[in-house]
């Protein structure tokens, strides 16, 4: 019966568009380049071992759950690499190494590995793991001198805390769009940022939706709030809204996947920033923002749910 | 029309690799013996009416309708009848076949006149007697299709030129070297429909096609080509209708249910033929293609032909195939094995070189949207999967996984080689299965 039975049978499509999930994330990081030299440029060298601490640590993290826990290794999809990059460019240049390390395990191994891996996560680990930080690790979070900087904006506390009524000068608006500005790593080059969006929106990685909305309603928002257009300006240039907008609330795994999902959740991210930034006891809000609504993806999707063409209601 | 801003349904493009596109159909040297089941078709099986031993020509009636949603089948060889017996069709059914082995001659049936059609029921009539069933895949026998009591309720008539899958050029073929008959073949009907416009669909990579088709019906207001993007499903039934005349076929209904009719390009063209020669569908274009293959072709095949003759005809194998299809290479059914008969609804056979043919492994879903922006029933993938590993039936109701025409848009698309429109295939048995348990209830 089974003479010549030698051919493959498998369920349509035979074949794929040829994308995989390392290509994707790998499409990340290349978007995140410019943001990783801006920041070495200006914040100086200790930039890349930063990153390279964080990377190190979520690529070990993760290798080594996978051995205690015997799963298959999974390192080689590079998502433990983009969460290392992000969180890594969220800190500042200035920080100790211990904390680095730390922040890095908890994003990979408590975030990522304990619910399940990539993909069942329900928190963007990078986000998460700035906020653990930013809790525990609050002095090491806000260092800023002690490394000589390529430009001297570095040793001024953050604009956000300026514009919180900390004191220091602001930056001027060139500036703010160069990124010769006090703050984390990754976070001030809008520029490099920018140019890591269009990559993505060219590479199809991500769509427009969150970025723009979520940009454009503090944008708006702001400008109500402080009846200042260029208050509103600052608040999108200043702390890590961008980077945020752009990486991290894009994330696939705990973000809705439906478009107008992607503009719910963009403006529910708006919306907590602003108030977190205008009211809360933090000067910054994109990471606490995008986090609480991660907890909410679930629903979003669920309520911007497409009706199936030819859908008939029993 | 359908919204194109808002709207428009969704697809991927897929790569084109029309490479037999120029290619004319040429007739297939008679093989020396076929394959011919009895199922060919959705519906009830035809019952065979010849047996071993018994002389039988071209076009010769071996086994006669099953029932309404049935169709009749005829010998495409003139021969001997070896045996009737059960076999095994890559779709898993089991049903009996017809082995003739053929005597060289490929002698018509002397019993084959041209049918007497004047009207619809006498059409429907002639394309029941003609075994002629869906050939552009789905194999839905057309008679059942034109069956209709009442024909104003056929407000359009769509006939389906997208051939939206790679390789297969069989209905490009058909639009440009059956011209006349295609031609004949919509006045033909548009004449007993009278509908309010006729519409044939064709993707723009058929710019060929288009055009001759264009320049035959440029004095008719109501019979119009349209030149629709290559995107896929363009070729979709549903997909179809909504591009061309802005419907959609709600669930459970069919076309006719919003007013339309709509018929694969050559599944019109060999209706046109048989009323003119009262040959039966004995013959089928297939597109011969795929990296394995040595000389790829458009071939006018005997049905019941072995796979084995098909490829031998196109010159072999310059690679060892690693996997073998009966059409293409979205929708297409794997073939296990070179003795696999052509059959009626067979527009294409391709063969793939061991490369080609591997099974790319799968890895977690990392829920990047792709499969849910892209479906074009706009269904979410990954809400059944989660509903279909809990056994969920209410939920996969709720989800409308019965509505996938599992065109593989999804699966092509994930970047984690999720299997997506398999588990849609598992997905609606536990759906059936929940359904008749709450009949029961």
């Amino acid at each position: 019966m089974e003479s010549d039975n030698k051919f493959i049978v498998s369920v349509s499509p035979h074949i794929t568009s040829g994308r995989s999930t390392r290509g994707i994330m790998l499409d990340v990081i290349i978007a995140l380049v410019p943001a990783l030299i801006a920041g070495t440029v200006i914040f100086g060298l200790r930039s890349l071992l930063v990153v390279g601490v964080c990377i190190a640590s979520c690529l070990a993290g993760e290798a080594l759950f996978n051995l205690i826990v015997k799963r298959k290794q999974t390192i080689g999809d590079l998502s433990a690499v983009v969460t290392g990059l992000i969180l890594g460019l969220n800190l500042p240049a200035a920080i100790n190494i211990y904390p680095a390390v730390i922040g890095s395990l908890f994003a990979i191994v408590v975030i990522k590995c304990l619910f399940g891996g990539l993909g069942k996560n329900f928190a963007n680990p990078a986000a998460a793991a700035r906020v653990f930080m930013l809790i525990a690790f609050s002095n090491a979070m806000s260092v800023t001198a002690e490394i000589k900087p390529v430009v001297d904006a570095v040793a001024s506390p953050t604009p956000l805390a300026v514009m919180k009524g900390g004191v220091g000068t602001l930056p001027s608006l060139i500036d703010m769009v160069l990124g010769l500005r006090g703050g984390a790593i990754g976070e001030t080059c809008a520029i490099a940022l920018v140019l890591g969006f269009a990559y993505l929106l060219v590479r199809r990685v991500i769509t427009w939706h969150t970025p723009v909305v979520y940009v454009g309603a503090v944008f708006l928002l702001s400008w109500l709030i402080y009846g200042s257009f260029e208050t509103a300006l600052y608040q999108i240039l200043a702390g890590g809204l961008l980077i945020g907008a752009i990486f991290m609330a894009t994330d696939y795994v705990t973000t809705p996947t439906t478009d107008l999902g992607k503009v719910v959740f963009g403006l529910g991210c708006a919306v907590l920033t602003v108030i977190i930034r205008r009211f809360g006891a933090y000067p910054e809000g994109v990471s606490f923002s995008i986090l609480l609504m991660n907890i909410l993806t679930n629903y979003i999707e669920k309520a911007t749910r497409r009706k199936p063409l030819g859908e008939v209601k029993a | 029309m359908p919204n194109r801003l808002f709207g428009a349904l969704r697809g991927v493009h897929v790569p084109h690799r029309k490479n037999t596109a120029l290619m004319p159909a040429v007739k297939m040297d008679p093989p020396s013996s076929v394959v011919i089941p009895t199922v060919m078709h959705i519906g009830a099986p035809a019952k065979p009416i010849v047996k071993a031993g018994d002389k039988v020509a071209v076009g010769q009636l071996i086994a006669e309708s099953g029932g309404f949603i049935s169709a009749p089948v005829h010998a495409s060889i003139s021969g001997t009848v070896k045996k009737v017996e059960d076999i095994v069709l890559s779709n898993g059914r089991r049903a009996p076949a017809v082995f003739i082995e053929s005597d060289g001659e490929m002698r018509p049936y002397e019993g084959i006149t041209p049918p007497k059609v004047e009207s619809l029921a006498q059409l429907t009539e002639a394309i029941r007697a003609s075994g002629i069933v869906g050939l552009g895949g789905a194999g839905f026998p057309t008679s059942v299709k034109l069956a209709i009591d009442d024909i104003s309720r056929a407000e359009y008539f769509v006939i389906n030129g997208a051939e939206c899958e790679p390789y297969i050029t069989s209905d490009t073929r058909t639009m440009l070297d059956y011209t006349d008959l295609v031609e004949r073949g919509v006045r033909r009907i548009v004449g007993y429909l009278n509908p309010k416009a006729a519409y044939i669909g064709i993707e723009n990579n058929k710019p060929l096609s288009i055009k001759t088709l264009s320049q035959r019906f440029t004095g008719d207001k109501n019979i119009i080509v349209k030149s629709l993007p290559p995107m896929y499903p363009q070729g979709g039934e549903k997909v179809l209708i909504y591009n061309t005349t802005g419907r959609i076929v709600p669930e459970g209904k069919l076309p006719l249910d919003v007013g339309v009719v709509i018929m694969n390009v050559t599944t019109l063209a060999n209706i046109e033929m048989y009323i003119e020669t009262g040959m039966p569908l004995v013959e089928k274009l297939v597109t011969v293609d795929g990296s394995a293959v040595k000389e790829p072709k458009n071939l006018f095949v005997p049905i019941g032909t072995r796979l084995r003759d098909v490829f031998e005809f196109c010159g072999g194998f310059k690679e060892e195939p690693g996997k073998l299809l009966y059409g293409g290479p979205m929708m297409g059914t794997a073939v296990p094995d070179l003795d696999a008969p052509i059959l009626k609804n067979t527009n294409a056979v391709l063969a793939f070189n061991r490369k080609d043919s591997e099974v790319r492994k799968e890895t977690p879903c990392i829920r990047c949207g792709n499969c849910v922006n892209h479906c074009p029933m706009r269904l979410n993938p990954p809400a059944i999967a989660k509903a279909y590993n809990n056994r969920d039936g209410a939920s996969l109701y709720k989800q409308r996984v019965n509505l996938c025409m599992e065109c593989g848009a999804c699966s092509f698309i994930c970047p984690a080689n999720q299997p997506i429109v398999q588990r849609h295939k598992l997905a609606k048995l536990v759906l059936r299965e929940w359904q008749d348990s709450m009949k029961g209830v």
